[in-house]
This record gives structure tokens, C-alpha cells and sequence, in this order.
């Protein structure tokens, strides 16, 4: 028993960051049919900027993370301004070139600035404890995680389904032409969509700093993890990423408690399950 | 020159001609006898482009898992040298099979999709077998690898030496062989109906063409020779290692195989050369550093437009490249 609960919180607090991380390059391939293999790097950037405004800079921790957030946002936003736009309509294989050499940029700038040690970002003493709920306790950072994770989700939710904001963005996935043609701005939605996906993985950088060390690889490293969420969600579809991140978190976690021999094994079978028998994610929505 | 472009690209190249500028090439490489273990390796590396093209450049796939067949080759060429025999060319044949009954089980799955759920399917049986290969010890040594095997002279006359100068050319010679066939391979009626695919997948079935076959069959053939490349790997340096199913060696791959230019066979040749120069004295300096070097190459390769670029380049007149160009154009 006392091992499945470890396993169950573990996994969905571990989930719970891969959607973070996950929700904004589901929306970008979903709204945009752009595969960015620098996401990741976002949420390198992320975590990396938290880690200096705390640690160096001595910033406080909400302080220091919503900067980071912000920050990293905003690079998003420049670079998808800049060249990423040009980018939209190339064909998969340049997009993946040049997002992977926008990574091993990323990658090799972050050696040059911080070394390639792992960075830690000092938790403050309200989530270095453990809250209490009764029947057991919990690292309060979990609870962190996993409340982060829910809000994302709810509020990713109400600002598509409910929002002006919303409303453009669903018209602007279905239908590209003609809501341009209803004078909705398309690069504006596609611009600050791009910068808010990158401000989430900032988050999910932050937050899943102790699981995913902040190293130089980083970019890589999780790369295809992040990857593997968004296909077997179904692209753009953002209950897909939570229902796929929740389940793939657990099952990588339980094979970690259970058979850590087999590495990342079971994460990738259930993968070639669940795309042999939904291509499409798990809860694509009919387009 | 008035021929139209599909009569450049029906025209048959010269498969033998090809092989000769290869070899001379290669074989110049001689005269540097400080550099034979660094050429040697960029003579597998070409051979793994070499059959990266055919699903990339060819049948116009884009993918991240190659590396499987690499790996698969290289592990089945180091457990036949340990375990059975140390003739060269039966571990070869053991990586070629290797390689392509990978290819063959993997693409029955992966091949049914396309584009990005294709791309992650081909990343998920690469990463399934480095798992497999880190679990299975008792036959691949875990993340410690295999290693101690000794390989037999080739054709039982040319022992491998300390220099490198044997492996070298071992490695030059199936190189230049495999390039042999795989030229034939494309410019055959089959090689055309895959290009075809590449070119326009709506239109090959209203011609006869049976498209998940014909696919199948390239993706078999890429994984023959990603298989030996790898077995080849596992021989002249004496080791296999998890990373040779590693997620960056399928990227690098990639990358060398852009850089060169895809769909034209010998650019590939010409990619994983210069990749493997660059990284060779780069990462010498600073292994960091030479992300930057690779990563700015990439985004600058994508920029900048390619028609110019490619026109550039080439002073003299491919006259079956600009058939692939012309292909690439109208799939884009």
C-alpha cells in the first residue's frame, strides 16, 4: 500500500511538470504544424534564470521564479518574432534542423554562462517542510507541483475554451485562412501563444528541478520525453497532454520503483501502445 | 545541355564512376597515416548517412530513430566476434542481417504513420532498444559495453594493426561497395517509385505503385546498411557502447546528412566528412564549443535559401541532382 501511494504522488507530481513543461509545444505544433525541439531549452532557460535571481542574485523565491517566467517568455516571443516565424510553413525536416540547432546553441551558450555543474534553486523555508494530511505527510514541494499543475490546466482550459483570446486561437487552429479573413490578427495569436508556451515551460523547468537536474544537456536530455507526452496527447489538445503526462508520469515512475533496470522501457511501450491504437493522441479532438 | 529535368532525372548516373572518385578520395587519405583511426570512423559514419539518405533523401521520411539499426549492427557484430567467430566479414554479414530484420519488424509498426506521430515512433524503438540493451547484461554488457573481442584478419591476410591503416581501409572498402549498390538500388525502377513517393504519395497508388511496400522494402534496405555501418563500428574500435543507440548520434546523423545534402547519396559522403573534420577539431578545443559551431551550421543551413546556396556550389552541372531538387520543390 505504502508503496503504491509513493508511487501514485510521485507519478503525478512528476506528470504534473512534464504538462507544464508539455501543454506549450502541444499548442504550438497543434496551432502552428511547428515542431520546436528547442522547447525544451525553454525550460532550461526557465529554471536556469531561477536558479541565478535566487541563489546568485538573491531574490526572493515567488519573486525570482515569476521573473524567470517572464524573462524567458519574452525570449520566446523575440525569437518566434524574429526567425521562428519564417519557419511555419518549411517542411518537418527543416523545422526539426533548425530547432535542433537552436538547442545545441542553447545548450552550449548555458555551459559557457554557468559551467557544467547542476544548478540548484534554493527552496525557502514555506516549501522545504512537509505538510500534513492526516493520514500521511507530504514534501510540501509536491503539493507545489501538483496545485501548480492543476491550475495550469484549468486555467489553460477557461482561456481556450472561454476567452476572447480563446475563441481566436480555436479559429485560427481550425481554420487559418478564414479567420484572418475575419480580421482576427493570426500573427498576434500565434506570437503571444508561442511566448506564453515558452513562459509555461520556464514553470515547468522550475518546478521539476529536483527530478530533471539543471544541467547543460537539459535541452536534450528531456527533449524526448517532452516529445513522447505531446504525441501520445494528440497535438493541441490540451486534457490530452494532462490525461497523457499523468499516465506516462506514473508509469515511468512505477517502473523506476519497481524495475528501474529497465530504464525507460515501459515509458516507450506504452507509448507504441497507445499511438498503434490511437494515431491520432489520446484525445485529439475531431478536426 | 537542353534536356528537360525528368529526362535529367531518368538519366542513369554512373555508379562505377562514382566509386572510382570515392576510393581515390579515400585513398588519399593514406598519405596522412597520423589521421587513419579519425578517417576510418568518418568512412562508417559516411556508410550510416549513406543509409540515412535512402529513408531521409529518398523516400522523403524524416526520422530520429536510424540509430537502431546502427546499434543493432554494432552489438550483433560484437557478440558474433565474441561468441562465435572472429572473421570479419561473418560479423559484417551478422550486423547486415542485424540491422535490416530491425528494420524490417520496426517499419511493420512505424510505417502506417506519418509525419510528427512517424518521427516520434521511430525516436520510441530506438530508445526501447537502448533500454533492452542496458537491461539484457549477460549478452551486452550492460552500460559497461562490450569490449574485448579481437578480430581476425581480413580475408585472412590483413591483420588489423595498432595504426589503423587496415581498419581504415576495410572500412573505406565496404563504404565504397555499399555505395556501389545503393546508387543501383536508386536509379532502379524501385529506387524511381520511391522517389515517386517522395515526390507525390497521392499520386504513386493511381499509378500501380503499392506504396506501403515499396517503403517498406527502402526502410529494409537503410536498415541493411545503417546495420553493417554499425557492425563495422564494433570492429575497428574494438567496442559497443550504449550510445551507439543514443538519441544524438540519430541527430548528428541528421545533421551531417543536410549538411551535405539530401537525397543526392554522395552528399552524405560529403556531409559526414566535413561534420567529422569539424567536430574532430572542435570539440579538440572544447567539446561546448563545437555545439555552437554545429548548431549556428544548422539554422544557417535552414535560412538561408537552398536553390542559391545549391546553385553556388555547384559550378559544374549534376545533372541527376537537379532532378532531386526539382522533386524536393514540388513536395514542399
Amino acid at each position: 500500500m505504502q508503496i503504491l501511494a509513493n508511487i501514485l504522488i510521485d507519478g503525478i507530481s512528476y506528470g504534473m511538470v512534464l504538462f507544464i513543461i508539455s501543454v506549450g509545444l502541444s499548442i504550438t505544433l497543434g496551432l502552428m504544424r511547428f515542431i520546436n525541439l528547442a522547447h525544451g531549452a525553454f525550460a532550461m532557460t526557465g529554471g536556469y534564470l531561477a536558479a541565478w535571481l535566487v541563489r546568485t542574485q538573491s531574490w526572493g523565491y515567488a519573486v525570482g521564479v515569476a521573473a524567470a517566467v517572464l524573462l524567458t517568455a519574452a525570449l520566446g516571443a523575440v525569437l518566434e518574432a524574429v526567425v521562428l516565424r519564417r519557419l511555419y510553413r518549411r517542411s518537418e525536416l527543416d523545422q526539426v534542423l533548425f530547432t535542433i540547432g537552436l538547442a545545441f546553441v542553447f545548450v552550449a551558450a548555458t555551459n559557457l554562462a554557468f559551467g557544467p555543474q547542476v544548478q540548484l534553486i534554493p527552496l525557502p523555508p514555506w516549501l522545504a517542510g512537509s505538510v500534513d494530511l492526516g493520514m500521511r505527510t507530504l514534501p510540501m514541494q509536491r503539493v507545489l507541483v501538483i496545485a501548480m499543475g492543476a491550475a495550469v490546466a484549468l486555467l489553460c482550459g477557461l482561456v481556450v475554451a472561454r476567452s476572447r483570446f480563446g475563441v481566436w486561437l480555436r479559429a485560427a487552429v481550425d481554420n487559418k485562412h478564414a479567420a484572418a479573413a475575419l480580421g482576427i490578427n493570426i500573427r498576434l495569436v500565434s506570437g503571444l501563444t508561442f511566448a506564453a508556451g515558452c513562459g509555461l515551460a520556464a514553470l515547468g523547468g522550475v518546478l521539476g528541478a529536483e527530478l530533471m537536474p539543471l544541467e547543460p544537456y537539459y535541452a536534450l536530455k528531456y527533449l524526448v520525453l517532452v516529445l513522447v507526452v505531446v504525441a501520445v496527447g494528440g497535438m493541441g489538445s490540451i486534457a490530452g497532454t494532462l490525461a497523457a503526462a499523468l499516465l506516462l508520469g506514473v508509469i515511468e515512475t512505477a517502473s523506476k520503483y519497481l524495475a528501474s533496470e529497465y530504464g525507460s522501457l515501459f515509458f516507450f511501450v506504452a507509448m507504441i501502445l497507445v499511438l498503434s491504437a490511437r494515431p491520432q493522441g489520446l484525445l485529439r479532438r475531431a478536426a | 545541355m537542353n534536356r528537360t529535368d525528368t529526362e535529367r532525372a531518368l538519366a542513369p548516373s554512373s555508379p562505377l564512376r562514382h566509386c572510382v572518385v570515392i576510393a581515390g578520395v579515400g585513398l588519399c587519405g593514406l598519405l596522412l597515416p597520423d589521421q587513419w583511426p579519425l578517417l576510418a570512423r568518418i568512412a562508417v559514419m559516411a556508410l550510416f548517412v549513406l543509409s540515412l539518405d535512402l529513408v531521409v533523401g529518398i523516400a522523403g521520411l524524416a526520422t530520429l530513430g536510424h540509430v537502431a539499426f546502427f546499434g543493432m549492427g554494432a552489438y550483433a557484430a560484437g557478440i558474433v566476434a565474441l561468441r562465435w567467430t572472429a572473421d570479419p566479414l561473418l560479423g559484417l554479414a551478422a550486423g547486415a542481417a542485424a540491422g535490416a530484420a530491425t528494420a524490417a519488424v520496426s517499419g511493420l509498426l512505424v510505417l502506417r504513420y506519418q509525419g510528427f506521430t512517424f518521427l516520434m515512433l521511430t525516436v520510441a524503438v530506438a530508445q526501447i532498444l537502448h533500454s533492452l540493451a542496458n537491461k539484457l547484461r549477460g549478452w551486452t554488457g550492460g552500460d559497461d559495453g562490450l569490449s574485448g573481442f579481437a578480430i581476425d584478419p581480413v580475408l585472412g591476410i590483413a591483420p588489423f594493426d595498432l595504426e589503423g591503416k587496415v581498419a581504415y581501409l576495410y572500412a573505406l572498402a565496404v563504404l565504397v561497395g555499399s555505395y556501389y549498390v545503393v546508387r543501383h538500388i536508386v536509379d532502379s525502377p524501385f529506387g524511381l517509385s520511391v522517389r515517386g513517393i517522395h515526390q507525390c504519395r497521392p499520386r504513386m497508388p493511381a499509378l500501380g505503385t503499392p506504396v506501403g511496400r515499396q517503403l517498406w522494402k527502402i526502410y529494409v534496405v537503410a536498415g541493411l546498411f545503417a546495420g553493417m555501418a554499425g557492425a563495422v563500428s564494433a570492429q575497428i574500435s574494438g567496442i559497443v557502447g550504449l550510445d551507439s543507440f543514443g538519441f544524438s548520434l540519430s541527430a548528428e546523423a541528421l545533421v551531417m546528412l543536410i549538411l551535405g545534402g539530401a537525397g543526392r547519396l554522395y552528399g552524405a559522403l560529403i556531409g559526414a566528412a566535413i561534420f567529422m573534420v569539424l567536430h574532430h577539431t572542435a570539440s579538440s578545443i572544447n567539446p561546448y564549443h563545437w555545439l555552437f559551431v554545429i548548431g549556428g551550421l544548422l539554422m544557417v543551413i535552414v535560412l538561408v535559401p537552398r536553390e542559391s546556396l545549391a546553385s553556388w556550389l555547384r559550378a559544374v552541372p549534376r545533372p541527376w541532382a537537379n532532378g532531386a531538387r526539382a522533386g524536393k520543390r514540388e513536395a514542399a
